[in-house]
Formats: structure tokens, C-alpha cells, sequence
């Protein structure tokens, strides 16, 4: 009983995982509600979690790309991307299913793109998307003139910003999507297929898994994940802007990894990673209502990013510690 | 009598996961003797040279050197104590020269500057005393591998090294470089340094080593003067079981030939062809290197082939899906279980049934007690030792984890030819004994296995017919009863 209380902490955080997170979860909840008086009323809480919703929706193909051991950074710039396409062929046809249409057809080519670049070409996919992301952001910017569309359809709007029975759209879709992946991660052969591709590939190949086909599959899934969070973007926005998601993916990867889905893939779950977003939402959210300049959400959420990858690394210790303290026995 | 000993282990345990990797082993080495370590693999002669060289620490047990408490905890203090390891996997850097690999670690200087005059005059009179004529400024990656040896001898001579440990050294050499290397080793001994030395080839062993120490599963079976030792003698000792209770192999009766490879090239595999019939167990011997393994994964289409075909049950298997020659029928056991073979965060069951997903599938959803129900019949059949299938799979010991991988193939509806390569590479021996009984009674069931093993005995006793490998190429082929050790090995080198 030498160790420190903090070491103790830290220690049943990595241990108990989810349960430490929703403690964690609840104490900033409760620090903020004392704080700041507006924290805890009804219209703050549908507020975050319509913030939320959009971090969650291209946080589901975060995770699925982090349990196969692939990355994509793109997603920031996919943002723009997604909202200029979408907003045109809105303002040229007034239709908003051809919009999200297009929306989808955007993130499936660059999906594409980064899984061909990453499968086909056997480049790291932080680097393959690192690329990707000053691409995407550089056609972005040179389509528009830096100029950003405004959205010549009002009805538009009533996708980021109208309800259903009370409850915004954004957080039917990102509830409906998590539920629908909960199950694909857990119940299908798909699932269980990308995790154990990304906790050991050659193993995976070896034991007869079509590893390069399915990796090709989750760019593309997420590609489509990230164009939907886009999309509901545009409409909150009101526009197609080329400066749209700067930093986004930042946020997505940080939530997704503080919510306990490891860097080196095979590990995590759904569920975590939308802890993690959740405290990173309220975070964000209490910051604003307490009047911290934005300057500082920069620093937290730097912050947040390296106590993440701590906690990581600090897992991946406790694991292989337990195992050779079981084989000294 | 302590002081006689350059070095001295005594009643040295080391435990891996699920393996008892050194079980109360001694071993001395005296000031100019070659003392040869003999045993097959998986005996512990590997870990013994780690624990000697600071890689791995003992459990349990003492480690001398002089007398004196090694205190050695990683490879450098090793190397500070005299101590100098010349892996079969040469340890060079292949861009730097030759005198930057040697001296890499304590380069002469004046205060922070090299003197590179000093380097090179070094170097070359090191050199002249092992009998290499190079440029020292050569980098050693054009350098062929038996010059690669002898500047990996001169690093250990110019970090002052009181003990050698060669581990096989004459693997990939000539006869006339091996030749080189015994006068070398002669001379080294002349001046006082103790040698270690670890090698497959027996007869090369009785001609040059002063004593002999053998290991067998991790345990200290003797030390002996060569003088008074007979080759048979040694291979009873290495091997030291009744081979009857072991090997449950009678002969069998094949079947149609359901494996067939015609003219298969690779990158390390030229131009071979073979092939297996229904109910037989075909082996593949050869020294390590000899592309065993690449020809498996060729044949999965786990590497890229240039040429060739395979065959199964008439149709031809895509050169580059390993999930493609799954669904025809066959599996691969890699021969490097914890980094090949097993998902180490997953349990037992996901392990086992990674492959088979199919068979439990229920419109869109894995059927949970189906797959459940699978799992534990194979349990039940393969004797796998766990406390719930749910279990972590890399808590479970070698050889249950073998099985677990085993069974990941055998659950299978649709499989016909089961490669796998070293089947018994670090299991224990009860375990050893289970996994050939599994293999022969599935023969029985028709199916067809390629076994690859470096383990002579395993592939004497249990292969109906035996290829030998060589440098990428078949060189041999037995059938059962044909084949000794001696025509394995001399067609191996």
C-alpha cells in the first residue's frame, strides 16, 4: 500500500475501463453544473448532444479503422469536401436526397482512394491520409476560391438544426448508426473479422481472412460515415465552407482513444469510444458556457490527446504485465 | 576449484509462458575449451545463450563467471564482462563498412573526434588475423555470409571477449570456409578464450569441441568428454525416449492425390513440385532457411509465386488469397505461433473459430450457441486444457494454444490438406505426444497433412513419405522406412 492515491487512480481507470469513464463523465458533468448555472438546463443538454451527434457519427468509422490498426486523418478535410459537393448540387437541383447523394458518393471515392493507397500501395495509413487530408483540403479551397457557398434551400436547415418527436434528427442518426454498428462489431462475421485483423494481420491472412479486401471495405464505410457527419455539418452551417472541420479529426481521434480503442488496433469498443466522446463534448461545451477563449479548447484538447495515449500505453503494460506475472506461477 | 571455470551456471530454472524452458540445468566453460551445446530444438540450448548473454534473466539458480557472481542483466554488460554472441542470424549493420561495424561501440577518439586512421589500422590488423583480405572501408551488406561471420568474430575479439558463443555457425558456409572457421577457432583457443559452441552437425561437434554438454526438453542431461563419445551415443542422449510411445505412426494406406504442386517458383522456392494424397502425412526436411516455410505460403498464396501451380482435387488455387485456398480445403499452422498464429487479445473461442464463421452464421448474425457448442466439442476432442473457453488464449500453454490453432482448421466442413509447419516447437512433451496422435487419427479420416519440422525424430516417425529441402529446391524424396538422419542431413547441406 506504498503507491501513491494518484498511481491508484490511474491504475482502476485503465483496469475498469467504461466504469471509470462514466465516473469521469459524471464528476466534470457535476464540476460544470457548479460551475456554471446554464450547464445542467434542458437546452444545454440537447445542445451538447447535437454537438455530439456529428463527432459520434464519424467517430464510429474512427473506431472501425483503429481496430483494424489504420488510421484516417482525413476526415477534417473530408468535411469541406463533402459540404461543397453536397451544397452545389443542392443550390443546381434543389433536391436534397441528390445532395446526400452526392454527399455519399464523395466519401466513398475518397474512402476509396485512401483504402487503394493504403492496400494497394502498402503506404502507413497516417501517412497515405496525411496526404489525402492537404489534398482534399487544397481542391477544397482552390473549387471555391477560399469562398464559402451559402445553402439556397431553407428546408435544408431542418436536417443539422429540426426535431422528430421532440428530438433533433442529428441524435436519432447518430443513435440509430451506433446501435446498427454496436451490432455489426459484435453479432456479424464482418466484426469479428476486423478485430482480429487488427490484432494480428499476418495471422489473419494466414488463417485464411481476405485481410486487404475487408481493409478496402472499412475505408470505404467510413468514408461514407465521415460524408454523413459532413453533410449534417453543411446543414448546421448553412453552407458549403472550404474551412469546414479544421481539426476535426484531432477531436474524433483523441475522443475515440481516450474512450479506451487502442492506436495499435485489435481494441476498444463502441460503447468507450462514445464515452470518450461524450466527455470530450461536455469539456467542449462547459469551456464555451464558462467564456474560455476558443484559444484554450486548443490547449485541453491537446491536453486530452496526450493523457489518451498515456492511458493507451499505460493499458498495454498492465496487459503485459498480468500475462508475465500468470507465467511465473 | 571455483576459479577454474571462465564461466558457471548451476541449477538454472527459467520459466516462459506455459513452458518450463530451463529445468535445473548446469553448464561450465573452461579458459581455451570449445565446449559444444548439443540437444534438439526446443531443448533450451536458445535460452541458456540468452540467459549467458544477458538477454533473458535467470529465475532461479546461479551464474558465475571466474568465481564470481555474473551480475549480468542485459546484453551489454554481457559484452562489458567479455561475453560476445555470434547469432546464426548475423547482428551486423549492412550499410556501415566493416570498421564501423566493428568498432561501432568504442570508436577511438580524442575528445569526441574519431580517428578514423586509428579505425582503419585497427581493422586491418584484426582482419589479417582472421584471414580476411576486404577493404575496410567495405560495407559489410556486399560482404557473402561467411566474411560477414568472420567480421562478427573480429567485433567479438576487439571487445576484448574472454567467451565466444557461436550459435550454428557453419550453417550457411562452404566446406573450405568451414575449414577457415575451425582454424580460426583453434587459434582462438590457443589464446585462452573459451568458446561456446552450438550445432546441429554432430560429426562437426566431435571434431572440434574439448567437451560436450547435452540438454533435452530444457533439462541437464550430461557433460561428457568428447574423447569418450560415440555419435549414437549422443543422439541417444539427445533424443533419450522410448520413440515407440512417443510416435503412434503405422504405415497407411493413401488415398487419391489431393495436394498437387507442379514447377511452384518464388522468391526463395524454385521450381518445385509434389504431391499428397488422401490419409497420408507428407514431410518436408531441411535446414532452417531452406524455404519450407515460403513454400507453404506459397502454396496458401499467403507470398507471391512467379510460376507454378496448385492443385486441389483437379482445380487450381489463386496464386494470391489465402481466404480463396481456405474455402478449397486448405489450412495452415504457422510455425511462428505467437506472432503467426494466435489473436492474443481474443479468447479461445474466437481464436478457434476465426476461420469457420460461415458455418455459424444465421442469416446475418453469428449464431452464439452454435459456435459455442463447436468450440467446446473441440475442447472436449483435442483435450485442450483451459478453464473456460472464454479464457485469454495467450494465457493457455504452448501446446494447447498448438491445439487451439489446430482445431481452428479441423472444425472446418470443407478441409482436405492441413499444412503445418513445426508442429511441436516449443511444447512440451506430453503435449508433443497428444498432437501426433491428433495428426495420425485425422489421416485415418482422410485428410492429407504436409508436415515441415526441423525435429529429425518427429519426421523420421511420423511422415509417410519425406521431402528434403535445399537452398529453396527439392532435393530428396523418401519414402517411409528409406530415410536415416544421416540421408536427411546430406541432402539438406
Amino acid at each position: 500500500m506504498e503507491k501513491s492515491s494518484k498511481g491508484h487512480f490511474l491504475k482502476s481507470i485503465t483496469r475498469f475501463e467504461q466504469a471509470a469513464l462514466v465516473i469521469a463523465l459524471i464528476a466534470i458533468c457535476i464540476v460544470f453544473s457548479i460551475l456554471s448555472g446554464n450547464f445542467l438546463t434542458a437546452i444545454n443538454i440537447t445542445n451538447v448532444l447535437r454537438q455530439v451527434s456529428l463527432m459520434v457519427i464519424a467517430g464510429i468509422g474512427m473506431v472501425l479503422l483503429l481496430l483494424l490498426g489504420e488510421i484516417d486523418i482525413s476526415v477534417g478535410s473530408l468535411q469541406a469536401a463533402v459540404g461543397i459537393t453536397s451544397v452545389t448540387v443542392l443550390n443546381v437541383t434543389g433536391s436534397i436526397i441528390l445532395a446526400l447523394l452526392a454527399a455519399i458518393i464523395t466519401g466513398v471515392l475518397t474512402g476509396l482512394l485512401n483504402g487503394i493507397i493504403v492496400t494497394k500501395g502498402g503506404v502507413n495509413s497516417f501517412i497515405a491520409t496525411l496526404g489525402t487530408m492537404a489534398i482534399i483540403r487544397g481542391i477544397a479551397m482552390v473549387v471555391t476560391k477560399a469562398v464559402s457557398i451559402p445553402v439556397r434551400v431553407p428546408k435544408f436547415a431542418e436536417i443539422g438544426a429540426g426535431q422528430l418527436l421532440g428530438i433533433p434528427v442529428p441524435i436519432i442518426i447518430s443513435t440509430v448508426l451506433v446501435a446498427l454498428f454496436y451490432f455489426i462489431l459484435n453479432h456479424t462475421i464482418f466484426g469479428r473479422q476486423i478485430y482480429a485483423i487488427g490484432g494480428n494481420s499476418e495471422a489473419a491472412k494466414l488463417a485464411g481472412l481476405p485481410v486487404q479486401k475487408i481493409k478496402l471495405q472499412v475505408f470505404v464505410l467510413a468514408g461514407i460515415l465521415f460524408a454523413l457527419s459532413a453533410f449534417i455539418l453543411a446543414s448546421r452551417l448553412d453552407a458549403g465552407q472550404p474551412i469546414a472541420g479544421q481539426g476535426f479529426e484531432m477531436q474524433v481521434i483523441a475522443a475515440v482513444i481516450l474512450g479506451g480503442v487502442s492506436m495499435s488496433g485489435g481494441n476498444g469498443t463502441l460503447t468507450g469510444a462514445l464515452l470518450g466522446m461524450l466527455i470530450l463534448g461536455v469539456i467542449q461545451n462547459g469551456l464555451v458556457l464558462l467564456n474560455v477563449s476558443s484559444f484554450y479548447h486548443d490547449i485541453v484538447r491537446g491536453g486530452v490527446i496526450i493523457l489518451a495515449v498515456y492511458l493507451d500505453e499505460r493499458r498495454k503494460k498492465n496487459a503485459a504485465k498480468q500475462l508475465l506475472r500468470l507465467s511465473n506461477k | 576449484m571455483e576459479g577454474e571455470f571462465l564461466l558457471e551456471v548451476k541449477g538454472v530454472h527459467k520459466h516462459f509462458p506455459g513452458v518450463h524452458a530451463l529445468n535445473g540445468v548446469n553448464f561450465q566453460l573452461k579458459k581455451g575449451e570449445v565446449h559444444a551445446l548439443v540437444g534438439e530444438n526446443g531443448a533450451g540450448k536458445s535460452t541458456l545463450i540468452k540467459i549467458l548473454s544477458g538477454v533473458h534473466n535467470i529465475d532461479e539458480g546461479e551464474y558465475l563467471i571466474e568465481g564470481k557472481p555474473a551480475n549480468i542483466r542485459t546484453p551489454h554488460e554481457a559484452i562489458e564482462k567479455g561475453i560476445s554472441v555470434i547469432y546464426q542470424e548475423l547482428m551486423l549493420i549492412p550499410h556501415m563498412s566493416i570498421a564501423e561495424n566493428i568498432f561501432f561501440s568504442h570508436l577511438p577518439n580524442t575528445r569526441g573526434k574519431v580517428n578514423w586512421k586509428e579505425v582503419y589500422e585497427k581493422t586491418r590488423e584484426l582482419m589479417s588475423y582472421v584471414g580476411l583480405d576486404e577493404n575496410p572501408r567495405m560495407k559489410v551488406g556486399y560482404l557473402p555470409v561467411a566474411k560477414q561471420q568472420l567480421v562478427e568474430i573480429i567485433k567479438a575479439l576487439s571487445a576484448n571477449a574472454k567467451i565466444i558463443i557461436m550459435d550454428e555457425p557453419t550453417s550457411a558456409l562452404s566446406n573450405k570456409e568451414i575449414e577457415n572457421l575451425c582454424r580460426i577457432i583453434k587459434e582462438l583457443k590457443s589464446k585462452g578464450i573459451g568458446i561456446i559452441y552450438i550445432s546441429h552437425k554432430l560429426d562437426e561437434i566431435l571434431e572440434l569441441s574439448d567437451r560436450i554438454t547435452v540438454l533435452r526438453d530444457g533439462q541437464y542431461i550430461g557433460t561428457l568428454d568428447t574423447a569418450e563419445v560415440t555419435h549414437d551415443k549422443l543422439v541417444s542422449m539427445m533424443v533419450g525416449r522410448e520413440l515407440k510411445d512417443m510416435y503412434p505412426r503405422q504405415a497407411c494406406t493413401p488415398g487419391d492425390v489431393v495436394l498437387e504442386v507442379k514447377g511452384l517458383t518464388t522468391e526463395k522456392v524454385y521450381d518445385v513440385s509434389f504431391d499428397v494424397r488422401a490419409g497420408e502425412i507428407v514431410g518436408f526436411s531441411g535446414l532452417m532457411g531452406a524455404g519450407r516455410t515460403e513454400l507453404a505460403r506459397a502454396i496458401i498464396g499467403a507470398d507471391t509465386r512467379k510460376s507454378g501451380q496448385v492443385i486441389i482435387d483437379g482445380k487450381a488455387v489463386p496464386a494470391d488469397a489465402t481466404d480463396k485456398a481456405l474455402e478449397m480445403g486448405i489450412g495452415y499452422v504457422p510455425e511462428d505461433r505467437k506472432n503467426h498464429g494466435i489473436f492474443a487479445q481474443c479468447c479461445v473461442r474466437k481464436n478457434m473459430t476465426i476461420s469457420a464463421l460461415r458455418q455459424f452464421k444465421n442469416k446475418i448474425k453469428i449464431n452464439r450457441s452454435n459456435e459455442t457448442l463447436s468450440v467446446n466439442k473441440m475442447v472436449d476432442d483435442l483435450h485442450i486444457k483451459t478453464p473456460s473457453i472464454e479464457q485469454l488464449i495467450s494465457k493457455l500453454s504452448g501446446g494447447n494454444q498448438q491445439k487451439v490453432i489446430l482445431a481452428r482448421f479441423l472444425m472446418m466442413n470443407g478441409i482436405k490438406v492441413l499444412i503445418i509447419d513445426e508442429p511441436t516447437r516449443g511444447i512440451d512433451v506430453g503435449a508433443k505426444a497428444e498432437i501426433y496422435n491428433i495428426l495420425d487419427q485425422l489421416t485415418h479420416q482422410g485428410l492429407a497433412v504436409v508436415m515441415i519440422s526441423s525435429e529429425m525424430p518427429e519426421i523420421l516417425s511420423m511422415c509417410d513419405r519425406i521431402y528434403v529441402m535445399k537452398k529453396g529446391r527439392i532435393t530428396a524424396e523418401f519414402k517411409r522406412g528409406e530415410a536415416t538422419q544421416e540421408k536427411l542431413l546430406s541432402n539438406a547441406i
